[in-house]
């Protein structure tokens, strides 16, 4: 294999923005029918990477070669023209649109005064169809495909031209089982007509069922290149974040205090319906179920989101009506939402400010906030929660995804919160951030905060919890303590299979 | 290469002369990203400077300036609810709804009342906008759009769609708000400098202000923070009411007299100023020092080319012109290229 000639190769590429260096002297290269797996952490440079590869970004030092070809690309279209293709994770189709049309759009075929010429484009639409073995054809709306059909629409875009690589951005990241293994047969296709391809992705499983090689980067440099199937996940992951993950759950144990918050009957029409729980000091309350078993919903409704139609709430022993965030806020509950970037963070403002936004009314001299008192806020929970960050100046939107959620967790912690709700806490976080805020969740307990974490992977709720409510279709099933749950009987309870044996027995 | 070592000195300075002036290079492309305006600013002033002296002349900056200032007032306020995410169209209008009510009650209930009155009505005008758009969250174009014909109506109602004078024109201090001066700063300076100071403080340091470029920013977030959204965008539309009552006095006090229609199109050159100034339209940034810049920056253009002696039906077109290249070259400094990336 190494003797053919790189589909892709880079050479010491590097990209520098003020005052970071993205991209410090990358190289590596892609051979013809190879599938060449990209990892590292967020903010490793990954992103910027692939903006240089799209011709979106100029590399300030460095070559990009396309089969031996040295190439600069000054565009999207440009890279595209060389041969190198995107399949993205946010894909950009018209959904209004056709089959045929999305895939050929700015270069539909013509016949005179520029009529479009409908029986070519099916016949050519047809034929790269067939190639990919899709059920769909050249006339459907692409709007009418579900999204794994969709991302077979943005692949088929991708071969109308004569592809020499072909980059595919966590392509899996909405896809079903079933789905992904068309995926992997279509990938398996393009590998055997020699192109190269690079594969992007956080999910380990893959990269070791379908790659071939993988590079790794950590702080824009290139870390090195291993062979898939001499290796294994530690390696990889050693690689990624420098040093070894330690992914058991810590045992530490801690007395719990007093409950913190009881909710009983608790219903809101159309979402959830009376749902009883209650938290201790020092506790981890974990929700686990699948995405619409009410689980935000009950969370929103704790924050002053949503206005309960039953139930009662109580903190501290004491009723309480929440009727907005800020009535939350100011009994003591804070909420670190699931989309970070919509609801967590403002992303055009800076870190400091961001993490004193809830607060900021108190921090004043006069009629103004003070600098000072902010500034140490914000230094206090950078230090304790080892958020790395050129400086409280820095704008969020700039941050890694693992730093942004640690900024949201801060923001909360300096409310000194009663009850901290933490819905998804390390979605979309790459794995050594992710074991780090496992960890804190852990230590924020044992400090004596009640915690509820909601969350869609089951091995983030058995890590980090206490006991474990298992919610389905807008009612709680089944409450496990750590030492009594197993994956089977939470699998079971989530998707409602356990509820009636359960009860009955 | 025997250039190099002409001026180079050295071969260690040599060899670092080229990052040394790619560094330097994105220094200046800092700047010019951050602080364009500032210095498109600067280079038209030298431009119009070396084609007609009177331009700098003390006598006319403080004339452009004090010509200036009723728009500028006006910009003051619009800044707040620009970067709380909102648009504010009906200014012009309610300018000319404060002009008209000041003067006729000027004469009715004397100006020590006209005054107080006048301004509680705009801000009542102020607090309806506010309240459709901070707590019932209608969109503010097509609210303030509404109001500006609403509040035009009110104003032809007020008047009887008559002019409105002040009957003794000599006799009456009100002028002094639009006519007088200190120490030889006419006070109409006076008061869009006091204004934007004060604006200028609450909007950069204040919780306040920090909440209003939050909403802007990202509502959702400011909302999941406890930023309490309707208060903050109600109360930049009560802040802009108050500036267009101030200006509204401003320009009674300059004319004793006024048509129905004397703030009619000053909405959008304002808004211009405040975008010419760099704030976003999306909400999140700007600033009242750039506002500033941006509404002298449109004063100078005006008197520049009536000096340069371009017709004055031209300076419509010229103007607008000028401020669509100013706002692509702001565009261009941040994204570091001319045209947009995306094909």
């Amino acid at each position: 294999m190494s003797d053919a000639t790189p589909a892709l190769r880079l050479d010491g590429i590097v990209k520098t923005f003020p005052g970071v260096r993205a991209l410090d002297g990358v190289s590596f290269s892609v051979l013809p029918g190879e599938v060449h797996a990209l990892m590292g952490e967020n903010g490793a440079g990954k992103s910027t990477l692939m903006k240089v590869l799209g011709g979106i970004y100029q590399p300030d030092e460095g070559q990009i070669t396309v089969s031996e070809v040295p190439v600069v690309m000054r565009s999207p279209l440009e890279a595209k023209a060389k041969g190198i293709v995107f399949i993205h994770q946010e894909l950009s189709l018209a959904t209004e649109l056709s089959v045929a049309e999305n895939i050929y759009l700015g270069e539909l075929p013509r016949k005179s005064f520029g009529r479009v010429d409908w029986a070519t484009l099916n016949a050519r639409t047809n034929e790269i169809l067939s190639r990919l073995k899709v059920g769909f054809g050249p006339g459907d709306r692409v709007g009418d495909l579900s999204i794994a059909n969709q991302q077979m629409v943005e692949i088929a875009r991708a071969l109308t031209v004569d592809a020499k690589a072909v980059i595919f951005d966590e392509p899996t990241a909405s896809l079903t089982d079933a789905e992904k293994v068309v995926l992997f047969d279509v990938i398996a296709d393009l590998k055997k007509d020699g192109v190269g391809i690079i594969y992007i992705s956080h999910r380990m499983e893959e990269i070791f069922r379908i790659t071939d090689r993988i590079s790794v980067l950590r702080d824009g440099q290139y870390r090195g290149t291993l062979e898939t199937a001499k290796t294994n996940e530690e390696e990889i992951t050693q690689l990624m974040i420098g040093r070894k993950l330690d992914l058991s759950r810590s045992e530490a144990t801690h007395a719990l205090g007093d409950v913190a918050l009881e909710v009983r009957g608790l219903t809101v029409k159309g979402l959830y319906e009376d749902v009883s729980f209650e938290v201790r000091k020092g506790e981890v309350l974990g929700f686990y179920g699948l995405v619409g078993a009410g689980r935000t919903e009950i969370a929103e409704t704790l924050f002053g989101l949503r206005e309960p139609s039953a139930g009662t709430i109580h903190l501290n022993g004491e009723e309480v009506r929440i009727h907005s965030p800020a009535d939350a806020i100011a009994r003591g509950i804070s909420l670190v939402p699931e989309d970070r970037k919509g609801q967590g963070l403002v992303l055009g403002m800076n870190c400091r400010d961001n993490m004193t936004l809830p607060q900021v009314d108190d921090l004043t001299a006069g009629p103004f906030v003070a600098d000072g008192a902010e500034i140490a806020i914000f230094d206090q929970y950078r230090d304790r929660l080892d958020i790395r960050t050129p400086g409280w100046k820095q704008q969020v939107g700039n941050l890694s995804g693992g730093n942004q959620q640690k900024i949201v967790i801060g923001k909360w912690l300096s409310m000194h919160p009663d009850v901290l709700i933490v819905d998804e806490p390390t979605r979309g976080i790459d794995v050594g951030s992710k074991s780090e805020i496992h960890n804190l969740i852990r230590a924020l307990a044992a400090q004596g905060y009640a915690v509820i974490v909601i969350s869609s992977e089951m091995p983030e709720v058995l890590r980090v919890s206490d006991r474990i409510v298992a919610m389905y279709s807008g009612r709680i099933m089944r409450t496990f303590t750590a030492e009594t749950v197993t994956e089977d009987n939470l699998i079971q309870a989530i998707s409602g299979i356990a509820a009636s044996a359960e009860t009955a027995a | 290469m025997s250039e190099t070592t002409d001026t180079g000195g050295t071969r260690a300075q040599g060899a670092r002369e080229g990052r040394m002036s790619g560094l330097s290079k994105e220094k200046i492309g800092g700047i010019l990203a951050r602080q364009g305006i500032l210095v498109a600013f600067v280079l038209f002033m030298v431009g119009f400077a070396l084609a007609n002296q009177r331009f700098i002349a003390p006598d006319n900056v403080l004339g452009v300036i004090r010509s200036s200032a009723i728009l500028g007032v006006m910009a003051l306020g619009v800044t707040f609810v620009v970067i709380s995410g909102n648009l504010d169209l009906s200014v012009g209008s309610m300018m000319s709804f404060s002009t008209i009510v000041v003067l006729d009650l000027h004469d009715q209930i004397g100006p020590a009342l006209a005054i107080p009155a006048m301004f509680g009505l705009t801000l009542l005008i102020g607090a309806v906008i506010g309240f459709l758009v901070g707590y019932l969250r209608l969109n503010s174009l097509i609210v303030t759009l509404g109001m500006l014909s609403a509040i035009h109506g009110l104003t032809l109602t007020w008047s009887g769609g008559q002019n409105m004078d002040i009957a003794d024109k000599e006799g009456t201090w009100f002028s002094v708000f639009g006519q007088g001066s200190v120490l030889g700063i006419p006070v109409p300076i006076l008061i869009f400098a006091g204004l934007a100071v004060v604006l200028g403080l609450i909007l950069a340091k204040t919780p306040f202000g920090r909440k209003v470029y939050a909403v802007g920013g990202n509502g959702v977030a400011a909302t999941f923070s406890g930023v309490r959204r309707a208060r903050v965008v109600f109360m930049c539309y009560l802040a802009s009411s108050f500036c267009v009552a101030t200006a509204g006095l401003i320009q009674a006090s300059r004319s004793l007299g006024s048509q129905n229609t004397v703030g009619q199109g000053m909405e959008l050159e304002v808004l211009a100023a405040v975008i010419l100034g760099g704030a976003s339209l999306l909400g999140g940034s700007g600033t009242i020092f750039k506002t500033v810049i941006g509404v002298l920056i449109l004063g100078f253009i005006k008197n520049g080319l009536l000096l340069v002696g371009l017709q004055f039906y031209v300076q419509y077109t010229v103007t607008w012109v000028i401020i669509i290249l100013a706002v692509w070259l702001d565009i261009a400094a941040k994204r570091g290229r001319l045209w947009s990336p995306i094909a």
